[in-house]
């Protein structure tokens, strides 16, 4: 952002233009959102009249598609707060034109997560269930389960990304308030609660940010590691390993990464953000994207030799199982997206070839996808005692029409986002170019 | 707009502050401002900026907002409460689960963890909620211009009809666009 046409102003009109007015296009797209949606709730209105039956699940394979899903979406999340939160303790300046979008998506895909454990559950009206709260039963939850914790671990991130998400959003509403006219300009005006940027209100709000991003950091390296001990916690060769909290954060901010990228692409094509999101942008990302995929290319190297160096024949036969067993389309797919896919991005070329790497970030998602399915479905086939249960998994419609929904619920709170709020922060934007002067100044050229 | 009963109407619609308000262009103009109003005795004016700079705090040389308070309070309250439920759960209604002690302290670890962030995030909400907004100095009651969320600095000095003029001048010489008085 050295061009000297990106000025403060610049940046206001630039975002400002990018809310309302949506064209055709927009439509199209948020209607094939809500359609996908009506998909997943009519699979859903099924499960409910006849039970989780219509699902593919059979013995041993209980958990499936929907938890697949929800790893998945939560894995998603987590990049969004890497790049708000972690990446502005590091002060990286690039992150000022990213970090909105990736926050957005975060709230969204944990809001998106948070329906598969309900789904998973059968019986949704129950959900309180998970609550620690008095009844006359006298029954508390049990706080040694991995699964209470992750319900207080998915519960906190949404919470702190959604205020968080809310907190940076008010002094941009504001800038948008004093340049919008008609209904939003009354929108704007009640949703940034009055911020003017007084000296007051910047001295508290920058303070308090800096705190929430503080608390936000340890949050998403512990919500990823506490959703890998749902599964590391038990004996099912496969799952019970300590790699597995590391594995999976790096899992997590690869997948989401992939998510930012396959959301900038077009949502920087379309709102004509070329100046704002640079290339050097995505390829900063980019460069997070080789990072965590060198870890998960690692994770899946450590994986297997452990299984074979500790010489247990369970978890031998259970690696064998994932590769050369029923399931090595899935197996495989996972291996070359995420264990092969991330080394071409160590040549400069592609990435900062944008075209390319929008088509690596769709294949990342997909790789990611199928690691939670192998993860979690081809270990629980795998089980030693299958051989003698005969265990067939295949997914049904009802699997993959909610797996449909989840997609359509996620894009369109996010197209709805993008058009009605600034989807680029522009205080922050403004932050990282040299402030205007009369004199030039010793620090800033 | 609704007319509202007199304690309401003194509470939610404060009488204007008279003062004047100045909109500069540059940053260095409006340091420069705020100098020269600190050196001749101004000390409660308010200075718009469309971004956080640290040389305006700088030269206004304001205290560590209380914010941080509030964190270390909430986030302390937090871990107790996740102490505590997990403590008290357990002993309430005692169950061995996987032959461990009753009260066992590694796995509630994870839920203190959890609900340090959550208190510890929801009270510096609540600490940036109650300091800007209810704590402000003459919130609402002083002259605002649209421009200062987009590419202007103010500066608004709160002055009687005494010393208008000298303020005015203060800041004109300082380099203000425009001034106006409120």
């Amino acid at each position: 952002m050295a061009e000297t046409r990106v000025t403060y102003d610049f940046v206001t009109r630039a975002i400002a233009r990018t809310l309302g007015n949506p064209g055709k296009g927009y439509f199209a797209l948020l209607g094939s959102a809500v359609a996908l949606l009506a998909v997943g709730i009519g699979c859903l209105l099924m499960l409910l009249r006849y039970g989780l039956g219509l699902a593919g699940y059979s013995h041993p394979v209980y958990w499936a598609v929907y938890i697949t899903c929800f790893v998945f979406w939560v894995g998603i999340a987590h990049s969004g707060t890497l790049i708000s939160a972690i990446l502005f303790l590091f002060r990286s300046g690039w992150r000022t034109a990213v970090y909105r979008t990736a926050e957005a998506m975060t709230v969204f895909a944990v809001m998106t997560a948070g329906l598969f454990p309900l789904i998973h559950i059968g019986r949704q009206w129950y959900f309180y269930w998970l609550i620690p709260y008095p009844n006359e039963r006298g029954l508390w939850p049990n706080f040694k389960s991995p699964l209470i914790w992750d319900e207080f671990a998915i519960g906190t991130y949404f919470t702190v990304s959604t205020v968080f998400l809310i907190m940076g959003l008010i002094p941009d509403i504001a800038a948008v308030r004093d340049v919008a006219t008609g209904w939003r300009k009354k929108l704007y005006a009640i949703t940034s609660l009055g911020w003017r940027g007084t000296n007051e209100q910047w001295r508290h709000f920058t303070r308090g940010y800096l705190y929430l991003a503080a608390l936000a950091t340890p949050l998403v390296l512990s919500v990823h590691s506490v959703v890998s001990w749902d599964f590391a916690m038990a004996i099912v060769p496969g799952w019970h390993a300590t790699l597995f909290a590391p594995y999976f954060v790096a899992g997590a901010i690869y997948s989401g990464v992939g998510m930012v990228i396959t959301l900038l692409v077009p949502i920087r094509k379309l709102f004509h953000l070329e100046d704002l999101i640079t290339v050097h942008h995505f390829e900063n990302l980019a460069k997070l994207c080789l990072l965590t995929g060198m870890i998960v290319s690692y994770s899946y190297c450590v994986e297997n030799f452990t299984a074979w160096f500790g010489g247990h024949h369970a978890e031998r036969a259970a690696f064998w199982y994932r590769a050369f067993g029923p399931f090595w389309w899935a197996s495989w797919t996972m291996n070359i997206c995420n264990g092969i896919l991330p080394w071409l991005l160590w040549f400069k070329k592609i990435r900062t070839n944008i075209l390319g790497l929008f088509v690596i970030s769709i294949f990342v998602n997909i790789g990611m996808w199928f690691e939670r399915y192998v993860i979690i479905v081809v270990s629980l086939a795998g089980e030693p005692f299958t051989k003698w249960t005969n265990a067939v998994y295949n997914p049904t419609w009802a699997d993959w029409g909610v797996m449909a929904g989840s997609f359509g619920w996620f894009f369109m709170w996010f197209l709805l986002f993008v058009k009605n709020f600034p989807a680029v922060s522009i205080s922050e934007v403004k932050e990282v170019l040299p402030p205007p002067r009369a004199k030039p100044s010793r620090v800033h050229a | 707009m609704m007319a509202l009963p007199k304690p309401l109407n003194d509470l939610f619609r404060p009488p204007p502050t008279p003062g004047m308000l100045a909109v500069f262009a540059q940053l260095d103009t409006t340091l420069d401002a705020i100098k020269k109003l600190r050196a001749a005795g101004h000390t409660d004016f308010t200075v718009y900026s469309p971004i956080p700079r640290h040389e305006i705090e700088d030269a206004l040389g304001q205290p560590v907002s209380p914010v941080r308070m509030f964190t270390l309070v909430g986030g302390i309250a937090g871990c107790s409460i996740g102490a505590w439920i997990t403590l008290w759960m357990s002993a309430d209604w005692p169950i061995v689960t996987g032959g461990k002690p009753v009260g066992s302290i590694p796995p509630y670890v994870v839920i203190m963890f959890e609900m340090t962030i959550l208190f510890g995030a929801l009270s510096t909400i609540l600490g940036i909620l109650l300091n800007t907004l209810f704590a402000a100095r003459r919130a609402g009651t002083i002259l605002y211009d649209p421009r200062f969320t987009n590419d202007r600095f103010g500066i608004f000095v709160p002055a009687g009809s005494d010393k208008a003029a000298k303020v005015e001048s203060l800041l004109r010489d300082a380099g203000a666009e425009e001034v106006r008085r409120g």
